[in-house]
Order: structure tokens, then sequence, then C-alpha cells
């Protein structure tokens, strides 16, 4: 596995996104309730709370899987003055969320990859579904990088969990996302994956990519964090805010745990 | 041209997909001929009661094939999840749908291309000179179920029980076509050997509109 030989990046800023009062009810239960929240693109943010905290319905909506049930959800473009190349609108605008969707990337529970395609088919497919050029060498590239050359023509129902989330990863990293969410993604990982996956981590804050990671407070790739928001019980119980260190959090989190 | 590209990879992925495991070809076919051959055995039709009452029995035989066919094609994308990753690529909705239609569409003529001779022997239905307007006929047909059955594979997807559930959703929607369809095919093996144009247009009606409402409804469809 080797990071160097990652999907190119664009060096470009990530995006941003904003949550405004946003709640979401699954019928009598509530799990987001007024939700608050301004991501300042190129932030790298833990989000952490127990089970059920609604960490993961706030990743879905920030995916535009789920609506809001109230509130809204805006994605802001890159700081002004930063290189923004095919981004629509000016650095700093609020940009329609139809036109976001090449720009995002998301690491699930589920692996979203199809078990009876290859590693290569997989990864083939969403190439030409993003409209990526060089698809063929995208996909080497990308399966070079998370450590599957070898295992680019076996299906994906004969991987490990571990071979799978790294294929996920890299399905997510693919076309270059300026906003990546990442809920629990480091699930099934082994240590070499794991190193792998926070070299990856690392690359992706360098490239000012924004990172919205889901995880519990033990997790090693927090360290890579820039901020810490805790969600308890569908609210915001806790946030060290943009520019400020979250390690004072992080670190009482990780004694309460 | 972005939303032909997306339709003709998804429609590609689900090509590798079904010829890969073979699952609803074989189940469908299979299921299909026991229907036709079993009847066949069971009241030995003369030729005559064949053409009048063969087209029914072929049209059900289709409709059980084409509701087992499209009841996974929504189904199979919640293994993994995947179609959020679909509804998270930027492409139209209706690329998602219409692929999984073409797909359908391509299963099910498979089917159709083996069970209409399988039934021209078993029957003693000739279909000398009419084999062109019986493929009008059968495509119509099979579009009208493939479309409707599909839009109703997406709505059934998350449900309960939805192998049950999607022949009794799709039963009252497809009536129509299969009352056209049945009527259409009767008169083609009828001594006449005509094509009731009326029913034909039905026919390339339902599928119009079938089809443009699946169009207006695919972002809802696609949401699951």
């Amino acid at each position: 596995m080797a990071s160097a030989a990652a999907p190119p990046h664009t060096g470009q800023q990530g995006l941003g996104i904003r949550f405004d009062r946003v709640e979401r009810r699954f019928g009598p239960l509530v799990a987001l309730r007024s939700v608050s929240l301004e991501i300042i693109p190129g932030e790298f943010v833990a989000l952490l709370g127990h089970n059920g905290a609604g960490k993961t319905t706030l990743l879905r909506i920030a995916a535009q899987l789920m609506r809001p049930s109230r509130g809204s959800v805006i994605f802001v473009g890159p700081r002004p003055g930063a290189p923004v190349a095919d981004l629509p609108g000016k650095p700093g605008d609020e940009i329609p969320a139809a036109s976001v969707k090449a720009l995002v990337g998301l690491v699930g529970h589920s692996l979203l990859l199809y078990d009876e395609l290859s590693a290569a088919e997989n990864l083939t497919l969403f190439a030409k579904l993003y409209a990526l050029d060089s698809v063929s060498a995208r996909v080497a590239a990308a399966l070079e990088s998370c450590g599957l050359a070898t295992r680019a023509t076996s299906q994906v129902r004969t991987f490990s969990r571990g071979m799978r989330q790294r294929l996920a990863i890299a399905r997510a990293l693919l076309h270059s996302p300026r906003l990546l969410l990442l809920d629990e993604p480091a699930a099934g990982l082994d240590t070499q994956g794991l190193a792998w996956f926070s070299a990856t981590l690392e690359r992706l804050r360098g490239d000012g990519c924004t990172v919205i990671m889901s995880t519990h407070a033990r997790n090693e790739s927090l360290d890579l964090a820039t901020r810490a928001v805790v969600l308890a019980a569908g609210r915001v119980q806790d946030d060290s805010g943009p520019g400020a260190d979250p390690r004072p959090l992080l670190e009482s989190l990780r004694a309460e745990a | 041209m972005k939303a032909l590209h997306a339709t003709w990879t998804l429609f590609a992925k689900e090509c590798r997909l079904e010829f890969r495991t073979r699952e609803l070809l074989t189940a469908t076919v299979v299921f299909s001929l026991i229907i036709i051959v079993f009847f066949s055995f069971a009241f030995d039709p003369t030729p005559a009661e064949s053409r009048r009452y063969g087209p029914g029995l072929l049209w059900i035989a289709f409709f059980f094939a084409g509701s087992l066919m499209v009841n996974p094609s929504f189904a199979r994308e919640q293994i993994n999840d995947t179609l959020d990753a679909l509804r998270m690529a930027p492409v139209p909705s209706f690329a998602v749908l219409s692929a999984k239609i073409l797909a359908n569409l391509l299963f099910l003529s498979i089917a159709e291309a083996i069970l209409v001779p399988v039934f021209s022997v078993f029957y003693n239905v000739s279909l000398a000179g009419i084999v062109g307007r019986l493929i009008l006929v059968l495509v119509l047909g099979t579009v009208g179920l493939v479309i409707t059955g599909t839009v109703f594979s997406a709505i059934s997807a998350h449900a309960r029980m939805r192998e049950l559930l999607l022949p009794v959703l799709l039963l009252p929607f497809l009536t129509p076509v299969l009352i056209a369809a049945v009527s259409t095919t009767i008169s083609l093996f009828g001594d006449a050997r005509e094509l009731d144009r009326t029913w034909v247009t039905f026919l390339a009606g339902f599928d119009i509109v079938f089809l443009a409402a699946s169009w207006i409804l695919s972002d809802f469809l696609a949401e699951g």
C-alpha cells in the first residue's frame, strides 16, 4: 500500500457545509434536534458521540441521501483567494446542492460496492459514472494505492472485511472529492490498513479537502483533526470551534472513554 | 449525452451482474417453461383451442416471468446500499431507472425467445408468416410489462414480503396490457392472421404513458 501512488488530487480547496437548525425525525424518534454547524472549507472535523447520537444521520444529510425534516443544508465554496478551477460560483459563494454531487465522497457503514463485480470493475463503474478521464490509469492507481492491485480481477465477495473496507475508501476517493464524509471508516482495517488510511487522510488534509469523520474517541486518525464536534441525543453538545485546538476536547473524551 | 452515457454504463453493469450469476434468467425461464409444458399435458388442447386460449396462457407465463425478473432489480441494490452510491453519483435518476428497464427488457426478451418456440411446438401453433408482427406485439407488451414492473420494483424494494407484494401491486396496473396483448395475439393466431391495430395502438400508448410517468417519478423512485 503506497499512499504516494494514490489517485491524483487537485490541490484545490475543500467544500464547506452549513447546517442551519437541521432537524430529522423518523416517526416519533427525533434523530437530530436543531443542529446548527458551519464546517469551513479545508477543515478536518472529528464527529464524536455515543451510538444513536445522530452522527450517521448528519452525515447522510450532508451526502444528500436524506432530507432534513426541518432546517436547511447549504454548501459553501472555498474561501476567497483560494484556487477554485471548475467549482461553480465564486469563492465563498453558496453552491446549489445539485451542483456539488461530483465533489462529495462518502464511506458509510455499508460498502457501497457490488459483491459480484471485481475490484477493478467496481472502480471502473464509478469512474465512468463520475465521467472521469483516464479511467484505466485512475483505477490502476487507486488499486495500487489501497494495496489491492494483485486482486484487481477478484470479485469483491471473495475479499476479507478489511480488503472490502480499503476498496470502499478507494472508491470514495476515486473522483477526488472536496468534501469527504467518513462514517466509522476504520472499521475492519488491520494495522497495515490503518496506517494506509492515516497516510491517506493526512494527504487529503494537506490537499485542503474538507473531511468530516464520525468515529469513536480512541481512533488514532483523530490526531489529524483540526476541530472536534460532539453530538449527544441529536444535539451539538460540544464544539472545539473552527481554528481552535481540538486536542483538549479530544483528551477529555479519551479520558472519559 | 451524459445521461445516455450513464444509462449505457449502468445497463452494462446490470448485464454483467446478471450474466455472471444467471439467477434471474434461469429461474424465470425454467418456471415459465414448466407452466407452458404442464398446461399442454394437462389439457391436451386441439389446434383450434390452442389458437383461442394459448395466447392467454402465453402472456400469463410472461407476466409471472416478468414479475420474478423485475423483483430483484432494486432489491439487489440493498445488499451493500449500492443505490446510495448511485444516488450520490452525478447522474440523472432516470439513468438508473432506464438502465434497469433496458436490462429487464433484454432479460425478458431472451426468456420469450426461448418460450415462444416451445409454445409453438407444444400447442401446435404455426408461426409461419406472422413472426414479424408477433415480434411487434411481444415487444410492445413486454415494454409495458417491464416499465411498470421496474417502477413497482423500486416502490416495493424496502417493503417486507416484497416478493408477494410486487405481483399483487403489479397485476391491476398490468391488466390493460395483458388484455390488449392477449387480444392482439389471438387475432394474430386466428384464421385471418391479422393484427388488431386498435389494441396495438393501445399498447404503444400505454408504453409511452408509463415511460413518461417513470421519467417524472424517477427522482422519487431513486430515493427508495
